[in-house]
Formats: C-alpha cells, sequence, structure tokens
C-alpha cells in the first residue's frame, strides 16, 4: 500500500511535542496515565491480596488432630463394631463431634498388613458418597447409608449404592490398655491408605491425581 | 466519541400540569397552594441540582411493543421478591447470631419469642422459594419469546449469572437455621462442590473454612449470604435494568411486525 501514511516516529522531538526532551519516546500525557493506572493497581492490589489470603487462608493452614483416649483394649472384639464419640473440631459443641466405628484387627478378614497404626480399625462414619452419616447394621454385617442407599460390607468396602471408595478410617494406636484414635485417612479400594479426601472423590486410578489431597490434612508419613 | 444523550420522551399529559390561565399570577397564592406545591417544589430543587428527571423519565416511561402482557412482570415480581428478601434479612440479621453454638437458639427465639419474629422469619424462608420460581419463570418467558435474540444476549448472560448468584443465596441460607436438616443439607451441599476435579477439593476447604465443619463456617456461609452475595445481585440486577431500559422489551412471539405505512403503500403499487 503505497498511499500508507508515514509512520510516527517514536521519539517526541520529532512529533514536535512542545517541551519534549531529547531521545524521550513516551510523552508526559502517556507517563502520568500509566503511572496512575499502575498506582491504582497497587492500591487494589493492597487490599484485594490480604482480603483473599485472609478467607483462603484455613485452606493452606494444617488442622491439629490430637490422640484421643475411646476406651480399653477389651471393650472392643473382632467380630463387631463399637461406636464411640471423638471430636473432630473444638469448641462447637455436638456440631463437632462425629460417631466412629471400631473394633479389634481381624485376620480373618482384615487382608491389610498389620502395623502399629491398625492393631484396632476405627471405620468413619462418613458416607464416601456425599457425607451423610452411615450406620452399622449388626443383623446385615454392612454399613448404611439413610440418605441415598450407599452400602458398605464389613471391612468398609462398597457393596452397592452411589459411593466411590470404601469408608474412610483413622489411626488408632495403643498406649499401656488404652485405645487413642488419631487423624483420618482415606482408602482406596484395596484399602491402600491416601491423605484423607472429601467424599464423592474417588480413589482409584487417576482419582488420586484429580483430587489432590491438600496441606489442611495429611496422613502420617510413611504409612 | 459522541457525548452520550439520553433520549428523554415526553411526559404524559395527565401528568403534566396544566399551565395557569393567562393574567393569573404566576407563583402559589395562599397556603394552602404552597402546601400543594411543596411535594413538586421538593422535586423541583432536587432536579435542578441533579438533572435525575430526565433519567427517571428515560427509565419509566418507555415505549412497549404491541401484545406486551403480564409475562413481562416475572422480571419485576422477581425484584421484588429479592427486595422483600433483603429487608426482612436485615431484620433478622437484628436477632441472629452465627455462631454454631448459639445460631439454632437464636432462630428458635426469634420464631418463639420475638413479636411478629415467626412471620418476618417464614417471610425470608418461603420468599426464598418465591424468588427461585419466579427467576426461572422470567428465564423461562425470556427463552420462549425468544428474548435473548441479538441485541439482548448480554442481558442473558446477566440473568444467568443472577440465577446462579440466587441459588448461592439459597444454598447458604440454607445453613443458617443450623438445625439437623440444614447441618446436613450443607455438608451434602459442601461435598457436590468438592466433586469438581482439581479445584473441588480447595473449593469445599474454602466453603467450610477447613478440612471439618467447623467453628467458622456458619460465620463464613453469613458473610457470603448477607454481604458478598447480596452486593453482587444489586449491582447485577441494576446494570440488567439499564439494559432492559436502554434495549427495550421484545414483541411476544406471535405479535406480527406491521411494516411502516409508507413500505406498505410501495408494495400495492408494485
Amino acid at each position: 500500500m503505497a498511499d500508507r501514511k508515514e509512520p510516527k516516529s517514536k521519539y517526541t522531538t520529532d512529533r514536535q511535542i512542545p517541551g519534549a526532551f531529547e531521545g524521550e519516546t513516551v510523552t508526559r500525557r502517556r507517563a502520568m496515565v500509566i503511572g496512575g493506572q499502575a498506582a491504582g493497581a497497587v492500591a487494589g492490589a493492597a487490599i484485594i491480596l490480604p482480603a483473599l489470603g485472609f478467607a483462603m487462608g484455613p485452606v493452606f493452614k494444617e488442622e491439629e488432630q490430637p490422640w484421643q483416649a475411646v476406651g480399653k483394649i477389651g471393650e472392643f472384639s473382632e467380630d463387631t463394631y463399637v461406636p464411640r464419640t471423638i471430636t473432630l473440631t473444638q469448641g462447637i459443641g455436638d456440631a463437632g463431634k462425629s460417631t466412629v466405628y471400631m473394633r479389634k484387627y481381624n485376620p480373618n478378614v482384615d487382608t491389610e498388613k498389620p502395623d502399629e497404626y491398625n492393631k484396632f480399625i476405627a471405620v468413619s462414619t462418613l458416607c464416601m458418597h456425599l457425607g451423610c452419616p452411615v450406620r452399622f447394621t449388626a443383623a446385615a454385617q454392612r454399613f448404611i447409608c439413610p440418605c441415598h442407599g450407599g452400602v458398605y460390607d464389613f471391612v468398609g468396602k462398597v457393596t452397592g449404592g452411589p459411593p466411590v471408595r470404601p469408608l474412610d478410617r483413622f489411626y488408632t494406636q495403643v498406649e499401656g490398655d488404652t485405645v487413642f484414635i488419631g487423624r483420618r485417612f482415606s482408602v482406596n479400594s484395596e484399602l491402600r491408605r491416601f491423605s484423607p479426601r472429601d467424599p464423592g472423590e474417588p480413589l482409584d486410578g487417576v482419582g488420586q491425581y484429580l483430587y489432590p489431597s491438600r496441606p489442611s490434612m495429611r496422613k502420617l508419613p510413611n504409612t | 466519541m459522541p457525548k452520550l444523550k439520553l433520549p428523554a420522551p415526553p411526559i404524559p399529559d395527565r401528568i403534566n400540569p396544566k399551565p395557569k390561565r393567562p393574567g393569573k399570577k404566576t407563583g402559589p397564592e395562599d397556603l394552602k397552594e404552597h402546601a400543594l406545591e411543596a411535594g413538586a417544589s421538593t422535586v423541583d430543587w432536587i432536579d435542578e441540582r441533579t438533572s435525575l428527571a430526565g433519567g427517571a423519565r428515560w427509565m419509566m416511561f418507555r415505549k412497549v411493543p404491541k401484545g406486551t402482557n403480564w409475562f413481562y412482570t416475572l422480571g419485576s415480581a422477581t425484584m421484588f421478591a429479592f427486595l422483600s428478601q433483603a429487608v426482612t434479612g436485615v431484620f433478622l440479621a437484628m436477632y441472629y447470631d452465627p455462631s454454631a453454638t448459639r445460631a439454632y437458639e437464636s432462630i428458635r427465639y426469634i420464631n418463639n419469642e420475638v413479636f411478629l419474629g415467626e412471620f418476618v422469619h417464614a417471610m425470608h424462608k418461603w420468599g426464598s422459594s418465591v424468588m427461585v420460581i419466579l427467576i426461572f419463570l422470567h428465564m423461562g418467558r425470556t427463552f420462549f419469546f425468544g428474548a435473548y435474540k441479538y441485541p439482548r444476549e448480554l442481558n442473558w448472560v446477566i440473568g444467568v449469572v443472577l440465577l446462579v448468584l440466587t441459588m448461592t443465596m439459597a444454598f447458604t441460607g440454607y445453613l443458617l437455621p443450623f438445625d439437623q436438616r440444614s447441618y446436613w443439607a450443607t455438608i451434602v451441599g459442601v461435598n457436590i462442590n468438592g466433586t469438581g476435579p482439581i479445584v473441588g477439593p480447595y473449593l469445599s476447604e474454602f466453603l467450610r473454612a477447613g478440612p471439618y465443619f467447623g467453628a467458622t463456617t456458619l460465620s463464613r456461609f453469613y458473610a457470603i449470604h448477607m454481604l458478598l452475595v447480596p452486593g453482587a445481585i444489586a449491582a447485577l440486577m441494576g446494570f440488567h435494568l439499564y439494559l432492559v431500559a436502554k434495549l427495550g422489551t421484545t414483541a411476544p412471539p406471535w405479535v406480527k411486525a406491521e411494516p411502516p405505512e409508507k413500505l406498505r403503500e410501495e408494495s400495492v403499487t408494485a
């Protein structure tokens, strides 16, 4: 295109701008606009970023999960579950409490390697569909969820309904003759331990990468 | 850029004050006339300093197409439901205490002890369902009348955002009575958020303010319910209304467009 306009010089002196300096490429009006916008951006960020961090803080803070005594060794059998109440969140009354089903490790049904954390099995009552509370029905030897019909067998593996993985468990420890319950962990369908996930998040296949573990709650290292 | 000028349609005759008969004195004559003109002179005083009257006329005395019917009121009805929620919500906030140990007790106090407390609480509770129903009816009207088409696509998009925000209000408000139903519904709802891949686990943790339902979950839901989302809804509603006034409403699909008289004559002669 021959009739195109000559491109403007990038130097302000060449463009006959009054008061231009030698070698200056940015007009003062433009410098002021950029400066003003930058100042506005800094001021905005100074408000938005701390507020966002404030709201997002709990996501990255590790939750304290102390060991809680739940009973003596003799109170638990190999063949059935005993309900125990533990506190998941301090200071909010009943809303912070949860039921846990407990029994002794049973070599006839438990396939996982015995170690110091599973001498007693503590099964969480959080349904792995969407988090309603499951109940152990002794006659059926099943955990049954009232909300959407999730069913789990005696060790907590899914046998029916919508749940995506077996029931979560808690670490247990024995000191003297007292059983203590620790932090929660999730298991895949082979009962391998994973850092705790929320309900509805499968752990088989790519599940463990699609639903990453979070800094607020991790399993015990090397377990 | 041309200067933005709002077209001001004429004031309808029945509202326009009649001019005084010639020979009469201008201005009010006695106290009675002064009192009658107090409202008008107040409006005049404000308008002289703000020039808001033109904008108000532009907003209110719009031309509407033939065939405009009761279905066109569903948007205003939704807005009225929102205003009702806002007013009753402000008054409920005077008695409500968003702490896990006190919330249920404060709702019980509102329902059983406060004068008209049960009524205001019920208005807010049932009104939320009314608003959700109305917003869907309004959306259906817009869809079936084809009112989402050019040039009103952006208003449809804003409307969808308003729908999502309204559902957020319904979800966060459901927890606040803090009885068994709201507690478990919130657990389930938060876990549904958690099933989104990659970001889901962080989103549910953000909503709960931690890995478990905790001491600040309730106050977090309360802040979202009464400050964050209503502010966004009010702002977007304002923009939604501005676009309605600017673009005008559509005729119902069964109303045939009448060609201008000139064009009709031309088709006859040709």
